[in-house]
């Protein structure tokens, strides 16, 4: 590109040098960029993407991060990520501790996304899955202590559905309930508003990324209740139950 | 090798301003910086005062819910990570295409662009400071850049470069909170400051360097109608960011006409107000034609609008 | 001594540590407890909200209350808390306490208008007391022109002593507690029926039932620990099934076998079919009904308690208001005798299809409630709180659950319980038992009754005729005759009625806004109340006072001062005593009363009612040897002011009114080493369920059963029928407004509030609403909206999911956010018997905002 006119041999030594010199550097620089690109594309436990965020592989390089979503959102919750914050530059986030998603219905932060880095085909908030909430410290949950908390609980969007109260026996005092929340991954949409709420000092109850949360069994085994339930009858053959030696009146 | 030929008597413009006068030598570069203050001022008015007339920042950015504003380098970066953007994104790059088209393909980094305050400003100072000396890297580095930042978009399927870009990161950190953005944006000032002149917007910023490849074709072009008035001052090319495009012109070196047609030139316009003699004025890249009245000192030309 | 301090301490410590273990924190968490905990001294407290009454061990250090723990040896709640009682180390420490008297002054002197500035004890003590005489002396004011405002959070020593300063010393009956908007209707129906105050069972009730019905209430989150009993219950025991009655869904629904919405006010329908269904079906237990059990028709135009000026009260004749010849239109209790075939006739008319058509429950749902309660193997418990005493026909539904009970004889035996729930921690303790009402004198008596008065004026060392017969201005009363100019001082104290009490914009803020009154409010904090005032009192509080609550199952529970109270901060009590040394006897009582007393001539208040050789017989020197198994050396702020043991003297002359009348309290010191004891306790022990002989040491051998509250030892059946809400939703206010609680704050939220936690956990009150209201209304969930009655409006957030699911056309509020106050809109129509007011219906409309 520069404009001197036939270099002479030297000079164009010079020029290869300078332009292999130049090459490496930026390729260096480029692969620190792509590792430093990698290495933030898994999202910190903190961090909870908007509704709607594509999975996080893809997000990074749908995400212009333009945010128009931090805008739309009539709750100011969502920020984007400063550069010394361990995820995307830019990115948009919440923290759930801090303030929790609101799940408004018509989710304006999707509808202002002009790159579907948010997936504009979420229709229904209910759906979105912007983390999981995980009931992290049982020693410190106060409904696992007997105490009657259920915060959490109460304070769901999705209450019954998303979280609901498991009743066990309080052996302790032999007449009262232990209220055990339980979290339902295939209602919970992650908003964080338990981790929120939680009264203990550090949250009980926290949201976390899919990623972290979420385990999966194997393919290799399944549950026979539930294929029971599934198929609507024994999946082996019928009659299973075979006639046994038992005392008159005695129905075992 | 341009500023050596100033002595320190004459800085770059004092002719100029006793040819014309103080306003009228700094006319462009008055409306450039209103220019560039203006359009942030746009997207700081709304989270300052919450008088919402453009959301977003330069990467998208959605004026009066109507315009939609997309940067193409972005949406270039994130087409090769295998993602394709929703209608309005798309629309937004039409429009920032066709505008850049019509008014000159850098004129991103000299009308826009928030560095550019940054980096002219290390340059004032450097100038200023006296500072001599300047690292060197060859101009076509920025290609490289942008080479690489695409290359690591399709490697990383991500926007890796948004991660370090200081252009948005400035813009973004001005309107949403810099964070350690600071940090960043020092290091390019002191780079330009210390290391090299004009280091980051005229040698490594793979922005710059993807609109200038917009502005190969841009109609809109610095022209020289009266490049014969030329006394070699030498003013211009102690004000120009990318001296190297002015030469050609200048001097009609293999015959060129007086039209700044080369694509880094960014349209600042910077030369038409240090010029004594009036040989700058903007015009389309169809001014071609030599200007064969001679120019009388003191005579401005008419510049089209 | 019994007990050195470092034996209690260890004592106690390992009780905590043995509760620790039972709560399975593991090693890491109790090593983790740091060496800090050394020199925290605990010792036993109760909760200072709802009338559950959970134990809890308060800890001090260096003069705070450092923390607290549940008591794992409270009976009640056994170590747990809800997460209320969880941060009750907190409520006293909220960063605007009040620590000054302040006095709303211009120019150095008091103005109604001016702002408020700090002054003295000794200058908020004269102001109040030229009040006070300026009222006695001004004739359309007068002695019942002075009016005090309390509340079931009085200790029980504090509202003995606000009684007898306000009855026997300014001779007014216009004190009245906030337990009036809570559970008057309650008190009036035990009274009605049983001729005696409070419930027969006990919370041990939870544990034998088959059954359990709740009628408006919402145990799940206004009672959670017993909440968490019943769950227990129903959980371990496959049998016992949980109905839930309420006009929306709510989260005690979560637990219930049925779960019957009802349309406001057709619980009196719902009631009067389920007797129907025992008689038609002969599960009527008859021999119980012709042993103990009458018959009688009440009247029924009785009107709504609204001001006599509205159209429904011009149109009543049994409202008892004045009428055109200024005589009494009759009497809203009134009630004649009736046969039982007489009863069965009047609710014949209740089939399962009119009950259905007025509720709108489905038939199989209120049949599988009927015949629960007609089944004779099944033990029922009925719970209800404020859907049935917030109502313009409290008095009646309370009456008519009793009717369900004796019908089939299910009452005063475990697990067959009528049990009305309290929602004070001294509703019962103090508000109830002591008489702090209008119409009340302590242990059930009251103020109509001639006896009762001779009886009171002999235990109080008065001459006859020094208590008034003249029905005092109970609450909602008081609030309009404050606006009406006919209340010139008027005393607050332990509540905040200008967020809890009804029709805000419409009565109570002009009212005490009128400058014919002065408005004096004691509190903690700066509440709506406080901010409305004349002049506010700094207050200690709980642990900063010695203190004694009764729980909702007649259990007194009693706590040492922990710690000192915060700057000029005084307890109600001193604050009634001493106020009281301001007036001469000649100041307050007429002189041909007090010509009957000449020894009283030219003596204080103080002297007549506090220094009366009873209140002030235990030397000071007690309160160390009483309290020492707690600590050495314990004495507290007011027997320090006053020279005795005052809260001792108090309760002693308090309890010689119930004992041998079956309201028999135990020995003062005998609370402060006990967990609590249940009245009657009789030969040193308490009693769990009442009127059943072997229970009740009132109940003779071979009496079996016996309701010694009448004197024929029957209680009544009231025949009663269906009537309309005072207002109902319309086409301009087209929903029914309910408003109630949540369980992460308290009543007004003035203590829970300051809890950060708990402030964050539900930070704004919201409205709930069905969603298809909502999105007729083109509402979305979170929108803004304003709801508007005939009152006023407030703004708040749209909720419609979540953990109240009204059905369409009801919407609910709850009050605790003094942002948000709900009471703007509501209307102060109340139960013509008991005045207590309807907070769960009146009507309105949501538009956005």
């Amino acid at each position: 590109m520069d404009n001197e006119n036939k270099p002479s041999a030297a000079a164009r030594r010079q020029f290869l040098a300078d332009t292999a010199r130049m090459a490496c550097g930026v390729g260096l620089l480029g692969l620190g960029v792509g590792l430093y690109a990698r290495h933030a594309k898994a999202l910190p436990p903190a961090a909870i993407r908007p509704p709607g965020a594509l999975p996080e592989t893809e997000f990074s390089a749908a995400c212009i991060r333009c945010g128009l979503c931090v805008r739309d959102c009539p709750f100011d919750i969502l920020h984007l990520a400063k550069p010394e914050e361990p995820m995307s530059t830019g990115t948009p986030y919440f923290v759930a501790r801090q303030l929790p998603c609101e799940m408004c219905e018509d989710i304006p932060c999707v509808k202002a996304c002009p790159t579907g880095a948010l997936d504009h085909s979420l229709k229904d908030i209910n759906k979105s899955k912007m983390g999981l909430a995980v009931l992290v410290d049982q020693e410190t949950c106060l409904n696992f202590l007997g105490l009657r908390c259920d915060i959490c609980y109460r304070v769901c969007p999705v209450i019954d559905k998303a979280i609901t109260l498991d009743r066990q026996v309080n052996v302790r005092t032999g007449r009262h309930t232990h209220f055990i929340p339980v979290v339902h991954s295939d209602h919970c949409t992650g908003c964080g508003k338990c981790e929120k709420a939680c009264p203990t000092e550090v949250a009980s109850i926290k949201v976390f990324p899919l990623y972290m949360a979420k385990g999966q069994l194997s393919s290799h085994y399944r549950l026979g209740w539930v294929e029971k339930e599934k198929a609507g009858g024994s999946l082996g053959s019928a009659g299973c139950r075979a006639p046994v030696q038992h005392a008159r009146g005695h129905e075992i | 090798m341009n500023a050596t030929l100033k002595t320190s008597a004459t800085r770059p413009g004092v002719e100029a301003i006793a040819a014309k006068g103080w306003l009228a030598a700094h006319k462009w570069l008055f409306l450039r910086r209103s220019s560039q203050v203006g359009i942030l001022l746009l997207f700081l008015v709304g989270p300052w005062f919450g008088i919402w007339i453009v959301k977003g920042n330069l990467n998208f950015s959605y004026t009066l819910n109507f315009l939609p504003l997309t940067d193409p380098y972005v949406i270039l970066q994130s087409l090769l990570a295998r993602q394709v953007p929703e209608k309005l994104a798309l629309i937004g790059v039409t429009i920032v295409v066709l505008f850049y088209l019509l008014v000159g393909g850098r004129a991103y980094c000299s009308w826009v662009c928030p560095v550019n305050l940054l980096t002219d400003f290390a340059y004032w100072l450097r100038v200023r400071l006296g500072l001599k000396g300047s690292a060197h890297i060859s101009r076509p580095t920025r290609y490289w850049m942008l080479g690489m930042t695409l290359v690591a978009a399709a490697v990383t399927g991500s926007i890796a470069w948004e991660m370090v870009n200081p252009v948005s990161m400035m813009h973004r950190g001005l309107i949403f909170g810099l964070g350690l953005a600071w940090a960043v944006l020092l290091a390019v000032f002191l780079f330009d400051l210390f290391v090299m002149r004009h280091g980051w917007c005229g040698h490594l910023c793979p922005v710059g360097a993807f609109y200038s490849l917009i502005g190969r074709y841009t109609l809109t072009r610095i022209k020289l109608p009266a490049r014969e008035a030329c006394n070699d001052c030498m003013d211009c090319f102690a004000v120009c960011p990318e001296p190297q495009v002015i030469r050609p012109a200048l001097k009609a070196i293999d015959g060129t006409p007086p039209v700044i047609l080369e694509s880094n030139c960014t349209n600042c316009g910077r030369c038409i107000d240090v010029c004594s003699k009036d040989v700058f004025a903007f015009g389309t890249r169809f001014n071609k034609v030599v200007n064969s009245v001679e120019p009388v000192t003191g005579v401005p030309q008419a510049a089209p609008k | 001594m019994k007990l050195t301090r470092r034996e209690f301490i260890k004592s106690n410590a390992v009780a905590a540590a043995a509760a620790s273990a039972g709560m399975s924190i593991p090693g890491v968490a109790l090593a983790a407890v740091p060496q800090s905990e050394e020199g925290v001294r605990w010792d036993k407290g109760v909760c200072r909200y709802c009338g559950t009454g959970c134990g809890v061990l308060v800890g001090v250090k260096d003069g705070r209350v450092v923390a607290t723990q549940g008591d794992p040896d409270a009976p009640v709640n056994k170590g747990l808390n809800c997460v209320k009682g969880y941060f009750l180390s907190k409520i006293m420490y909220g960063k605007d306490r009040l620590t000054k008297p302040l006095l709303r002054m211009k120019d150095g002197k008091f103005d109604k208008n001016g702002e408020f500035a700090p002054i003295s004890w000794d200058a908020a003590f004269d102001i109040m007391a030229e009040k006070v005489k300026a009222t006695l002396k001004e004739p359309t004011q007068g002695a019942n022109g002075v009016a005090m405002f309390g509340s079931g959070q009085w200790t029980v020593w504090e509202g003995y002593a606000a009684v007898k300063l306000m009855k026997a010393g300014f001779r007014s009956n216009s004190i009245d507690p906030n337990a009036r908007h809570c559970m008057a209707s309650a008190v009036a129906g035990f009274m009605r029926t049983f001729g005696i105050d409070e419930p027969m069972g006990c919370y041990d009730d939870a544990e034998h039932a088959d059954v359990f019905a709740l009628w408006g209430s919402n145990m799940a989150e206004m009672h959670p620990i017993l909440w968490s009993r019943i769950t227990n219950r129903r959980l371990t025991a496959n049998h016992v099934k949980i109905h839930v009655l309420s006009t929306f869904s709510h989260r005690s629904c979560e637990l219930a076998d049925n779960e019957l919405i009802f349309k406001p006010q057709s619980d009196l329908a719902i009631l009067n079919y389920i007797c129907n269904y025992i008689i038609q079906n002969k599960a009527v237990n008859q021999e119980f009904v012709k042993k103990n059990v009458g018959f009688f028709q009440g009247v029924t135009d009785i009107g709504y308690g609204l001001r006599p000026n509205h159209p429904l009260e011009q149109v009543a004749g049994n409202n008892g208001y004045p009428g055109a010849d200024g005589k009494p239109k009759g009497d809203p209790n009134k009630h004649t005798p009736i046969s039982f075939d007489d009863f069965a006739k009047f609710v014949s008319e209740y089939t399962l299809d009119k009950a259905h058509e007025i509720s709108g429950v489905p038939k199989e749902k209120l049949e599988a409630l009927a015949k629960a309660y007609a089944d004779p193997k099944v033990k029922v418990t009925s719970y209800w709180t404020m859907g049935f005493n917030q109502h313009t026909r409290g008095t009646w539904v309370n009456n008519m659950i009793y009717n369900v009970h004796l019908l089939v004889g299910k009452i005063s035996e475990p697990g067959n319980s009528p049990f009305s729930l309290t929602g004070q921690p001294s509703a019962c303790g103090t508000a109830r038992e002591v008489g702090t009402f209008a119409h009340r004198l302590p242990a059930d008596m009251v103020i109509f009754n001639p006896k009762h008065r001779e009886m009171t004026e002999k235990l109080w060392k008065l001459p006859a005729g020094a208590l008034s017969a003249q029905m005092g201005y109970h609450a909602v009363a008081q609030s309009r005759m404050l606006k009406d100019g006919k209340i010139g001082f008027y005393w607050t104290s332990t509540t905040n009625n200008m967020q809890a009490g009804p029709n805000v914009n419409g009565e109570i803020y002009p009212g005490w806004r009128n400058p014919k009154a002065f408005v004096v409010v004691s509190d903690v904090y700066p509440t709506v109340s406080a901010m409305s005032a004349d002049l506010i009192l700094p207050c200690a509080m709980w642990m900063e006072k010695e203190g004694m609550f009764g729980n909702a199952e007649r259990r007194g529970q009693m706590w040492r001062q922990q710690v000192k109270a915060p700057g000029d901060c005084k307890s109600d009590l001193w604050q009634y005593m001493e106020f009281s040394k301001r007036f001469k006897m000649e100041d307050v009582w007429p002189a041909d009363v007090l010509a009957k007393a000449p020894e009283y001539k030219g003596k204080t208040l103080y002297e007549v009612l506090y220094a009366n050789g009873q209140v002030n017989k235990f030397p000071k020197a007690e309160t160390a040897t009483v309290n020492a198994h707690a600590f050495a050396g314990y004495t507290n702020d007011e027997s320090e002011a006053f020279g005795y043991y005052v809260q001792k003297g108090l309760f002693e002359e308090y309890a010689a009114f119930g004992r041998g009348h079956a309201h028999d309290l135990a020995p003062f010191d005998t609370y402060h080493k006990v967990r609590g004891m249940r009245w009657p306790v009789v030969d040193g022990k308490e009693t769990l369920w009442r009127f059943r002989e072997g229970y009740d040491p009132y109940v003779k051998k071979g009496e079996g059963v016996k309701f010694y509250g009448y004197p024929d030892g029957k209680a009544k059946i009231f025949a009663l029928p269906y009537q309309p809400a005072a207002e109902a939703p319309d086409k301009e206010y087209d929903l029914w407004l309910c408003t109630g609680r949540v369980l992460e704050h308290w009543h007004t939220g003035s203590m829970t509030r300051r809890a950060p936690e708990l402030y964050k956990s539900f930070p704004d009150a919201v409205v709930w609403m069905h969603p298809k209201d909502a999105e007729r209304r083109g509402l979305k969930r979170n929108d803004v909206v304003k709801v508007s009655t005939r009152r006023g409006e407030i703004s708040l957030r749209v909720d419609t999911k979540g953990r109240n699911k009204p059905p369409e056309g009801l919407i609910f509020i709850p009050f605790f956010d003094e942002h948000r106050l709900v009471n703007k809109l509501t209307l102060d129509a109340t139960c013509p018997i008991s005045k207590e007011t309807d907070f769960k219906k009146c009507a309105a409309k949501v538009v956005k905002a």
